[in-house]
């Protein structure tokens, strides 16, 4: 927030009122590392959130927050900045300028991505991206959540509560009895599900789901949107989708972002009927 | 999910066949050269013991390397320097056991102290009158060196290509510095001329097969110890990392440490090898860091197979087994004939010689599966 000069431009600026986290800045107030605080009425705060490559702004002035156990649909054009809205909220890109808060002490942009991790933000990638030379079991082995440090892998064994865990993740997603095949010879469909227990392995608070229904059949479809409605409410879930179907099947709430930001925001409903939205989303999938 | 423990590691099915094997050669080739007399055509010359001790030391470095190219993913071209490091630690300790039996005959100086005119031991020598001390660095100076250095690259997230170049920039640099005179290791003569070790003559065959037994147990006892650790959560991580590090980072895995923690114990296993090889090759030089050796290390580890560690042991053993006889016949075609090889397993065996029994295996498995299914009808 560089442009206003004056005091009293900085002044207006310190206490926007659309903003929950404006005088909670870095450098404001001392933000308590650590633990995770869900106190607050959200979980994910991103506020005036922008990232621009080479001069292009793949995000804008980006604001969005996410409530704890909320089930968030992102929609949007190719190119409207949802991919680099969740590399941002991992770790993996750092905002030119803007806020991104986990709870209200952990600051996303000051955090590595193993720390965001640890910390409760769980990410299914778009491209299903599993360990193929593992079993499914020991994918799930290796995200599932608990200390992570070398000498811990050496000397700890899985204990058989663990193994039950997975052993029941496994069933939750429909792999059990693949439990024991390389990942890298599962269906595409059984490499998503695979990722999804491998999500829920890590305990998040907050789940990024990047198009979790690429390439799945029709039945697939229908129980991974069981899948992720069940996971709401325990978790928050923020799923990035194309199939406007699926979304209507499963949203609450719907986020459509455009050139960088937030074009609208509400119910299906509500969305689908926004002119804005009928012009540069709707209309043009519809035509 | 498998995790072995220790013992596991040590009496599976695989374990046993390769310390059966190791052991079983070594010990009738102890036999034979210590208890047949030399003019019977089953005598082992002590020639061949020390040929046997060396290419031991050789599949220990070659063990070392596949732990962290075959599971950890990161091809390192300078595992040479490690190896040279653990040599040159025996190599001062050897040294210091010469004594005034040197051609000056200074108690207190080696010889090439002597001729460079120094009138002290520099004091990084001091201590290596101690076996205990220069064992201690054996393992301590390349696991550091591995440390800062894997710290370094690994915390700035150099992989890849540009890992590979910067490890071999490292053992070239070491080479270079250790031809230098000033630098109190023999400069380009190296460390030489030894005369025992822990009070027996390097030169009698008793020696000569205590050390090839002490190189049996350092090859078994490191492949027991890699066999344990690949089948440990620990293990699976670093291969999670070697696949896919980025997806390793966002499960919340520190990837740094895990590399650094294989890499180090690498160079720990280097520099054993590297300090068993001294004593039976009776010198080292700066040679050894050459870029050279490490490349060489790289191919044998290529033709056994990646990933499997008893393939390292076998690419090893055989290529260095290939070296002896081809540079006895045609010397100036050896370094053609690895090149093709190198090439030849690239292209045609990219798993190995390991690989390739394991599908000709699973050909005739799947014959046989076939024919049972046939014979029914």
């Amino acid at each position: 927030m560089s442009r206003p000069d004056s005091f009293a431009a900085n002044l207006r600026e310190t206490f926007r009122r659309d903003q929950v986290f404006g005088p909670l800045r870095p450098g404001t107030r001392p933000v308590s590392p650590g633990h995770l605080d869900t106190g607050g009425k959200h979980i994910l705060y991103m506020e005036d959130v922008t990232v621009s490559f080479d001069g292009f702004k793949a995000l804008n002035d980006l604001t969005l927050y996410i409530e704890p156990g909320e089930l968030r649909c992102i929609i949007g054009p190719n190119g409207a900045g949802k991919s680099t809205m969740m590399d941002v909220i991992t770790g993996k890109t750092r905002p030119d300028t803007g806020v991104c808060y986990f709870g209200q002490t952990l600051d996303l942009t000051a955090m590595s991505e193993t720390d965001i991790a640890t910390a409760g933000i769980g990410r299914k990638f778009q491209k299903p991206t599993v360990f193929p030379e593992h079993t499914a079991l020991e994918n799930l082995e290796l995200a599932m959540a608990g200390p992570k440090g070398t000498w811990h892998a050496l000397l700890k064994p899985v204990t058989g509560e663990q193994r039950d865990w997975m052993a029941s993740t496994l069933d939750t997603v429909g792999l059990l009895g693949e439990r024991d095949r390389l990942a890298g010879a599962l269906s595409h469909g059984q490499k998503q599900w695979l990722e999804i227990a491998m999500v829920l392995m890590q305990k998040p608070e907050l789940l990024l789901v990047d198009e979790p229904i690429a390439g799945m059949t029709r039945q697939e479809v229908e129980r991974t949107a069981e899948l992720l409605q069940g996971l709401a409410g325990e978790h928050s879930v923020m799923v990035v989708e194309h199939d406007m179907e699926f979304i209507r099947s499963i949203a609450n709430t719907v986020t459509v972002l455009h050139q960088g930001s937030v074009l609208a925001e509400g119910s299906m409903q509500q969305v689908q009927n926004d002119p804005k939205v009928i012009e540069v989303y709707l209309g043009e999938s519809s035509s | 999910m498998r995790h072995s423990d220790f013992k596991t590691a040590l009496t599976d099915h695989a374990a046993k066949l390769f310390l059966g094997v190791l052991f079983g050669a070594v010990i009738i080739v102890a036999l034979l050269n210590l208890l047949v007399p030399a003019d019977s055509a089953l005598h082992v010359s002590s020639y061949t013991v020390t040929l046997l001790g060396k290419y031991l030391c050789y599949a220990l470095l070659a063990l070392a390397l596949d732990l962290v190219w075959g599971y950890c993913g990161i091809l390192s071209l300078g595992h040479g320097a490690f190896f040279a490091l653990g040599g040159y630690a025996m190599g001062m300790y050897l040294m210091r056991q010469i004594g005034d039996r040197g051609v000056y005959g200074n108690p207190e100086l080696p010889d090439f102290m002597v001729f460079l005119n120094w009138d002290q031991l520099p004091w990084y020598w001091h201590g290596f009158d101690h076996f205990g001390f220069a064992l201690l660095m054996v393992g301590l100076v390349p696991g550091v060196l591995a440390f800062v250095f894997g710290w370094l690259a690994f915390r700035s997230r150099v992989t890849g290509v540009y890992l590979s170049i910067i490890t071999q920039a490292l053992t070239y640099a070491l080479m270079l510095a250790f031809f230098r005179n000033e630098l109190g290791f023999g400069g380009n003569n190296g460390l030489t001329d030894f005369k025992d070790i822990l009070g027996f003559s390097l030169q009698a065959d008793g020696t000569r097969v205590a050390l090839l037994l002490a190189s049996a147990l350092a090859l078994g006892g490191a492949f027991v110890l890699c066999r344990w650790i690949t089948g440990t959560r620990l293990g699976r991580t670093v291969m999670a990392v070697r696949d896919a590090e980025s997806r390793a980072r966002f499960l919340g895995y520190r990837t740094e440490h895990y590399k650094l923690w294989v890499f180090t114990l690498s160079a720990v296993l280097a520099g054993i090898a590297g300090a068993l090889y001294v004593p039976q090759v009776g010198i080292i030089n700066p040679g050894e860091f050459s870029p050279l050796n490490s490349i060489e290390l790289v191919v044998w580890v290529a033709v056994g197979g990646r990933a499997t560690l008893y393939g390292a042991v076998i690419g090893a053993i055989l290529v260095n087994y290939g070296k002896t006889v081809f540079t006895g016949v045609m010397p100036e075609a050896w370094l053609f004939a690895l090149g093709g090889l190198f090439v030849a397993v690239t292209v045609f065996l990219p798993q190995g010689l390991v690989g390739l029994a394991k599908n000709l295996a699973r050909k005739k498995k799947t014959e046989k599966d076939e024919e049972a299914h046939h014979e029914p009808a």
